[in-house]
């Protein structure tokens, strides 16, 4: 009897230690299979992250295998610094240097025309915008950033061509043109970030201006835009390579001539224009010289890049 | 005090002058465009060449090219932000992931376009379809959509995150059950800022998705021609300014649509945000 009480308890502890057990277990287990989603989850994020460098990498890849054999069996030399493109002609003849004086004057003139006035308004938001002008402007720029860029080279086309050839001279078609176009696409990267870096600057360097008795604009002139210039730099730099990569809007206005521009009145050919324009009906070397347009774009674009990492984040960084 | 009053009004002459310069433009094409929207535009399929008829075909291209972008930029981008935000904040990784996305939202459309022609179109012989237009532009937005979620990401309180832990969730049930709700609204803003950019794009679409729109693309295997390539192709061929006005106030129409609504999530998650704080 004694003994069968023992016995009973014993065997009822024994069943609670191996019920105890297999929770324990069972626990063990769950924790392991969470812990191997965690780290199957963890690695999925991480290919997803390491996208954007398989892309560029690929593009790279893609784009210099296509266009660097070209540009290797006529040199470099002719590629970049011959007058002539004659494509179908007999010797053919791959120069591009109209296009990169095309590329590099439609540019400039975006720069120009763009930049002032997009600093002008960034300052403007930053510093002086009352609260409710401040809600006007913001949508607006924000819609100047959505408007499709073929829009904008369709109203070039119709309005801005024809007043510049009945006003200005030339036919319309031009440098000018273009550059106007750009200088309007441009404008909200250069607002965004100059806004932004005008804003960054320190509260106490305004302060202390103020302190010194300096009115609101000496103290922008003076320590404001000195403080940000870094910012303003990157979106100048930013602002470029939009203006160097934008393509259909250049087209609709720029004439795309083959030719050097003398004047702003003249026509020209963007090395982008130059690509979207003859890849239509090109084939063999003709279309490899287009990559081979193309790697120069990237090569020039990946300097403007790294050109923005190169500026110092903050004024005394150096 | 002379400089002061001038500098002033240069200011305010200048955002004057940007807010002009979107006014003009946008009157100019409305108004223009406006009277050659009807019915028939916006539910027949083009007849000579464009000249004629509406442009069905395109709508449904673009929303076929936008889907398809979607779809593969979203999944991709919105990780890749969870991963650079709650993963990762520094290192050297992060620092190399950044400068690429970086890169990659520099490459121009026209250089995208190549790539897509050469890859998707020649190389896995995919042809000139929405799935080649599709897959290059997702790419494009990639970058885009990155950001907007890391920012949406980092804008939610460290609080919401050491609750969660402290109640026993892992790092990824925290992240999906907490982070995501409350960032959503951030993130849903970035992938609309995309689908803007999508409808938009031409250079890159030109050369991958083709220019035949003719025809209601029956799969995403077919080419098409988008909004912005159909009135690319209607302006710089001259075919008809009237259809081309029509096909721009389409256009600038949708933006102002998805602009619109991307300001109001963006306001919708500021206002949750502060009810949270308060």
């Amino acid at each position: 009897m004694e003994e069968g009480g023992h016995r009973t308890a014993f065997l009822l502890r024994a069943d609670q230690y191996a019920d105890e057990g297999k929770w324990l277990m069972e626990t063990m287990q769950r924790n392991k299979y969470r812990e191997i989603t965690e780290k199957i989850i963890e690695k999925a994020l991480l290919l997803s992250a390491i996208a954007a460098i398989l892309v560029v990498v690929l593009i790279s890849v893609f784009i210099f295998a296509q266009g660097w054999p070209v540009i290797q069996k006529y040199g470099l030399g002719h590629f970049l610094l011959n007058m002539e493109w004659k494509p179908l002609a007999d010797p053919v003849q791959f120069g591009i240097l109209p296009m990169i004086a095309g590329s590099f004057a439609v540019t400039f003139g975006a720069i120009i025309l763009g930049v002032p006035l997009g600093v002008g308004c960034a300052v403007f938001l930053a510093e002086f915008a009352p609260k409710r002008v401040n809600k006007i402007v913001r949508p607006g720029i924000e819609l100047l950033a959505g408007i499709p860029s073929v829009v904008y080279g369709f109203w070039g086309l119709v309005v801005l061509v024809p007043l510049i050839q009945n006003h200005i001279g030339g036919r319309g078609m031009s440098v000018l043109a273009a550059s106007i176009v750009l200088a309007i696409m441009i404008l909200p990267t250069v607002i965004n970030i100059s806004e932004d870096s005008i804003r960054a600057v320190p509260r106490e360097y305004k302060e202390g201006s103020f302190a010194l008795g300096a009115t609101h604009w000496q103290t922008i002139k003076k320590v404001i835009l000195p403080a940000a210039r870094s910012g303003i730099l990157t979106a100048v730099v930013l602002g470029m390579g939009r203006a160097i990569g934008e393509t259909m809007a250049v087209i609709l206005v720029a004439g795309n001539a083959t030719i050097v521009p003398g004047s702003i009145l003249d026509m020209v050919r963007t090395l982008t224009a130059h690509i979207a324009i003859e890849m239509g009906y090109a084939a063999g070397e003709h279309q490899q010289a287009l990559f081979a347009t193309g790697v120069v774009l990237f090569v020039v674009i990946m300097i403007l890049n790294s050109m923005v990492l190169l500026i110092p984040r903050r004024a005394g960084d150096n | 005090m002379i400089e002061e009053k001038i500098a002033r009004g240069l200011l305010w002459f200048s955002v004057f002058i940007t807010l002009g310069i979107l006014f003009i433009i946008l009157f100019h094409i409305i108004s223009q465009g406006i009277f050659h929207i009807s019915w028939e535009f916006l539910t027949e399929t083009p007849k000579h060449m464009g000249k004629e008829g509406g442009v069905l075909p395109s709508i449904i291209g673009t929303v076929y090219l936008v889907l398809v972008s979607l779809a593969v930029a979203t999944p991709i981008g919105v990780m890749a932000g969870i991963y650079l935000t709650e993963y990762t904040r520094n290192g050297k990784l992060v620092s190399i992931i950044r400068f690429f996305t970086e890169t990659l939202a520099g490459i121009p459309s026209i250089v995208f376009g190549l790539f897509g022609f050469l890859f998707f179109v020649i190389f896995l012989g995919w042809g000139w379809s929405i799935m080649s237009g599709g897959l290059t532009v997702a790419f494009m937005i990639l970058p885009t959509i990155v950001r907007t979620t890391e920012e949406a990401i980092k804008s939610v309180p460290m609080s919401y995150r050491e609750g969660s832990l402290a109640l026993g969730a892992t790092r990824w049930q925290t992240i999906y059950k907490i982070v995501l709700p409350s960032a959503l609204p951030g993130i849903v803003t970035g992938v609309i800022l995309g689908m803007g950019r999508v409808v938009g794009e031409t250079a890159a679409v030109y050369l991958t998705a083709g220019t035949s729109g003719f025809m209601i693309p029956s799969s995403v295997w077919e080419p098409t021609r988008t909004l912005s390539v159909h009135l690319f192709v209607l302006a710089s061929e001259g075919i008809s300014f009237e259809k081309a006005y029509a096909t721009a106030t389409v256009l600038v129409v949708l933006i102002f649509v998805i602009n619109f609504l991307a300001n109001k999530l963006m306001s919708v998650m500021v206002s949750k945000r502060q009810g949270v704080e308060v």
